[in-house]
């Protein structure tokens, strides 16, 4: 997993949940890892399948196909300054928006796995969802390498 | 036992379910064979069960296998206590 797959913008002001989304969005297509269309495909998928993206208490993973504009296997974390109802019954508000972009159907899988450790640590969600520090969110994913 | 897990693209949230619960069968000596799938797909599939997050399978019906919804996909426990109980129901423990 490269290191540049991890990309933190905090507090962004977004307010409704196709904002998030594309601002989420943004930070792939900024680093070279999705087509900028692909905003816009997670967005369509978070319309058309619903809230479930809110994987866990004030946590979304948005995400599309690869065939929607992926380029290359990554995530960003995109912290919102003010928490955004995406319509989840039981883990509103977002905080936090992790877009993720797997460039076929396999080849994500490590990064899933990454993810899903992060996100099952306790501590690990607190920092993502308090920290100032950009260093200190990158520094979660970049320590699950070894 | 083959488990089939599903979501809306049978690529994202579906797959880390199913690594997770592969992981916890690995745990209990229980080999899990799975699937991850998008919930169009599930129909007609053959396996023991289907999981997925409460959101997705609440929208599946004409499913003759259990369904399992799962409320946090990243809850171990949870996950865990709803495969065993699913394993003890269905007496389905050989691989």
């Amino acid at each position: 997993m490269h290191l540049s797959n991890v990309r933190v913008s905090l507090d962004d002001g977004s307010l409704t949940p196709d904002d998030a989304i594309r601002a989420a969005g943004q930070l792939l297509v900024k680093d070279g890892f999705a087509e900028p269309r692909y905003s816009e495909a997670m967005i369509d998928a978070f319309r058309d399948l619903g809230p479930y993206i809110v994987l866990v208490p004030g946590i979304a993973m948005p995400h599309a196909r690869p065939e929607a504009g992926a380029i290359r296997d990554g995530l960003a974390v995109l912290r919102l300054a003010q928490p955004v109802e995406f319509g989840h019954p039981e883990n509103d508000p977002v905080r936090l928006v992790i877009p993720l972009v797997g460039s076929d159907n396999h080849s994500h899988i490590e990064l899933l796995k990454r993810l899903s450790r992060v996100l099952m640590d306790p501590e690990a969600v607190n920092t993502l969802l308090t920290t100032e520090d950009t260093a200190a969110v990158t520094a979660l994913f970049t320590d699950l390498q070894n | 036992m083959k488990i089939i897990t599903t979501c809306g693209m049978g690529f994202g949230t579906s797959l880390m379910l199913l690594m997770e619960l592969q992981s916890i069968g690995a745990k209990h000596g229980i080999t899990i064979e799975g699937e991850a799938l998008d919930i169009s797909s599930v129909h007609g599939q053959n396996c023991d069960a289907i999981f997925g997050s409460n959101e997705i399978v609440k929208s599946l019906d004409g499913i003759t296998v259990p369904v399992v919804g799962i409320k946090n996909i990243l809850d171990k426990a949870e996950i865990e206590a709803k495969l065993l109980e699913l394993i003890k129901s269905t007496g389905s423990e050989k691989g």
